[in-house]
């Protein structure tokens, strides 16, 4: 009886041990599922989800406290993923924080532009270049098209022009055939 | 005889190369107009170096390379720029790029050639010079040729491949090249083996064109230049895809994911080898190409065409059938219906073939596919086209990349034996340009990220920099306040009992000191419009100021008043 205790004792003790050996050795920095989360977000930082940019949404998400339909930028395309990846039931886009637009870049109209710098602090992602009393400009490149410069700029002198498909971004359409075709074949 | 080995598949579709290749290559007529797009190599885009109005010589760099992945563009001929702007491109799309449009002046004056000493020039040179002469690959991929030129890892190659197999039907170029002008792609051939120090050079060309191997087995002997072998292959389709023909020369098979290179192969198309010569040896730039214009057309034949040139001016010369509806850049396997046909010849441009709906029938539409594995027997780049049609129609995008989408060559065999009469290139089509867009918005995504968490970071340090700032400034000010007590302590030493009014001394100092200080900044503002003025703008300044002196006089005797009705007042204001 006593050596049965002894002997269940002994294994709890080097099997706890273990494991909390392992837990402090292969800790894993982070939550993964965030960044996962993270991964699939379209890092516009728009913060159309009502987080503070797609970091602090995917957190939101991992713990449970938003729904994953809350990224207009991503699409009901984002939200497949992330229904796919969490497990959940997908959900079109709620309206409240947006509706999915064609991607923009902003433009500022040089000739409007007084140089304020307004646009250049609420800018994300620094695509912003100027100086005050400077006329600023967007570098295109790197404009995630989240539209936060829109409501400081004091003389509205920025606006959303559509990305235009080119010949390097252009798509192969699906194919697609003719069921007209097909019958009077 | 040379042995000589199989790739996998394969079709023998019917050839159509005689339609072409009975007549000699002939010159293309100088046309009013041409339009050259900036962007004809895989890359980067060219920046425009002429703008409306400036004139160009024939062989004038218009195009400047956009970074190391990307090849120059050349006026084809002389005359003025009549505009820098977007036309359609000779692109599935019908989309438009930027192009030089450049209005003929009828002499065609070549600018000053300089052909280059490259013997005697270190490799990095003679690449710089072909990147600026814009030698791209003319087999149709048009891969910048100088990122080519290169021995490899191991210094040198052991095989260096000429592809002169030509394995697409209707199309003749590179045949008609080699029967007239040979001794180009031998001499180009013989540059690239220094080039690349190769040990040999194999010439590879399919059997059903033994004008073009007589021809070239006897400028090889007239020239007398060493290593250099023409080797006759079987005739099948793709034997001219680049790794197909590399197996069937020297039997290696070039695995995922490597390039032919890491097993000390290389491959240039014959007309590529041709234009390096002419870059090199004569110092001119691409700017036109051997064209095959044939398909539904009374004569076809092959043309040397500017590139510029206009479809519909070129379809015009070889007499289009009535019932033409269509034009294709490419031939019928491989090629890229074009939006219309006036858009123009590029270097990628090898045929414009001419359609219409009794020479390629519309195709009877898809069929389920029954998995009956026709497709994997005739794949030449052994892979599983029905997995890759099944993956790319439910567009499970991850699984087609898994099953090796992109080692497919869309060179249409799998859709040529297909029963069902799957357009099964398409579908591939459409997943490779998916996957391709996915992964431009992961890399943004990337991008975006970093930028965001850098300025996050820069905001937190800008706030740290910041505190820490005011923090010096304050323990300054207080060092200040310490000294001014101490001197002050030292002027009074005996009065011990009293240290408060000292450090109200000090504060008092610093207030006065401040004070002065802004005094003597408003004193050092002098208006600047005060120095010429008008006798009568004088007389307004010293009412003005008379005015002023008054009201503020006023306002002292007001409050002075106030003060000696109500003394509590002072110490409220205080």
């Amino acid at each position: 009886m006593l050596e049965a205790l002894i002997v269940m004792a002994l294994g709890a003790v080097i099997l706890g041990g273990a494991l909390g050996y392992a837990s402090i050795r292969f800790k894993v920095e982070g939550d993964p599922l965030v960044e996962k989360i993270d991964a699939i977000l379209p890092q516009t930082q728009c913060g159309q989800c009502g987080f503070p940019g797609c970091k602090p949404y995917a957190e939101a998400v991992a713990k449970g406290e938003a729904e994953i339909n809350q990224c207009p930028p991503g699409g009901d395309d984002g939200v497949h993923k992330l229904a796919d990846l969490l497990g959940r039931e997908f959900k079109p886009l709620s309206g409240e924080h947006g509706i999915e637009k064609p991607k923009s870049v902003a433009f500022i109209d040089e000739q409007t532009c007084i140089g304020c710098t307004l646009c250049i602090q609420a800018c994300p992602v620094d695509a912003i270049v100027g100086a005050a009393k400077q006329m600023h400009t967007i570098v295109a490149k790197q404009c995630t098209g989240c539209e936060l410069c829109l409501p400081p700029c004091p003389v509205n002198c920025i606006s959303m022009v559509p990305i235009a498909e080119s010949v390097e971004t252009w798509k192969w359409k699906y194919p697609v055939f003719d069921l007209k075709q097909k019958r009077a074949a | 005889m040379r042995r000589l080995f199989n790739f996998h598949g394969g079709v023998k579709p019917p050839t159509h190369k005689t339609h072409s290749n009975r007549e000699p290559i002939a010159q293309a007529p100088l046309f009013a107009e041409y339009v050259v797009p900036l962007h004809q190599s895989i890359g980067g885009t060219p920046q425009p170096l002429v703008k409306a109005g400036d004139l160009v010589l024939k062989g004038q760099r218009i195009g400047a390379a956009d970074g190391n992945m990307s090849s120059a563009v050349h006026a084809p001929t002389s005359g003025v720029v009549k505009a820098v702007e977007m036309r359609t491109a000779a692109h599935s799309s019908g989309l438009t790029t930027l192009s030089v449009v450049i209005e003929s002046d009828g002499r065609d004056q070549w600018c000053e050639l300089t052909p280059l000493d490259w013997r005697a020039l270190p490799p990095a040179q003679v690449r710089e010079h072909l990147q600026n002469a814009g030698v791209v690959g003319l087999g149709g991929a048009v891969f910048p040729s100088h990122l080519k030129v290169n021995p490899g890892k191991q210094g040198h190659l052991d095989t260096l491949v000429i592809n002169g197999a030509e394995c697409e039907p209707f199309i003749t170029c590179d045949d008609m090249q080699m029967r007239e002008r040979g001794d180009t792609v031998v001499k180009g051939a013989a540059i690239l083996r220094d080039l690349t120090q190769a040990k040999q050079v194999l010439i590879g060309i399919e059997n059903n064109k033994p004008e073009a191997i007589a021809a070239m087995e006897a400028t090889v002997k007239a020239l007398g230049v060493e290593r250099i072998e023409i080797v006759p292959i079987p005739t099948r389709y793709p034997a001219g895809g680049a790794k197909q023909l590399i197996r069937v020369l020297t039997g290696i098979e070039v695995p995922h994911g490597h390039r032919s290179t890491d097993y000390g192969v290389q491959c240039f198309n014959s007309g590529t080898a041709a234009a390096i010569y002419e870059a090199l040896e004569l110092g001119k730039p691409l700017i036109s190409r051997i064209v095959t214009v044939a398909g539904n057309v009374e004569k076809p034949r092959n043309y040397e065409v500017l590139f510029g040139t206009a479809m519909k001016d070129m379809i015009a010369l070889v007499g289009p059938k009535p019932d033409t509806d269509r034009v294709i850049m490419g031939g019928p396997m491989m090629g890229y219906l074009m939006p219309n046909d006036g858009v123009p010849v590029v270097k990628a441009t090898n045929c414009i073939l001419v359609g219409s709906a009794a020479l390629f029938p519309p195709p009877p539409s898809e069929m389920p596919c029954i998995r009956c594995g026709e497709c994997a027997k005739a794949c030449p780049a052994d892979l599983a086209p029905f997995e890759l049609y099944w993956f790319s129609k439910a567009k499970i995008f991850g699984k087609a990349q898994e099953y090796h989408l992109f080692d497919c060559i869309e060179c249409g065999c799998c859709a040529f034996v297909c029963p069902s009469r799957i357009p099964l290139v398409d579908y591939y089509r459409f997943a490779k340009s998916e996957i391709w867009a996915r992964e431009r918005d992961n890399s943004a995504a990337d991008t975006a990220r970093l930028r965001y968490e850098f300025r996050l970071e820069r905001e937190e340090r800008e706030k740290r920099e910041k505190a820490a700032k005011l923090a010096a400034k304050a323990a300054e000010t207080k060092a200040k306040l310490a000294a001014a007590e101490a001197a002050a302590a030292a002027g009074n030493s005996g009065e011990v009992a009293a240290p408060a009014p000292g450090a109200d001394d000090a504060k008092k100092a610093l207030i006065a000191a401040a004070m002065a200080k802004a005094q003597a900044q408003k004193a050092a503002v002098a208006p600047a419009n005060t120095e010429t003025l008008t006798a009568d703008q004088q007389a307004q300044v010293t009412k003005i100021e008379a005015r002023r002196a008054e009201v503020e006089a006023a306002t002292a005797q007001a409050a002075q008043a106030t003060l000696a009705a109500n003394p509590e007042a002072k110490s409220d204001a205080e």
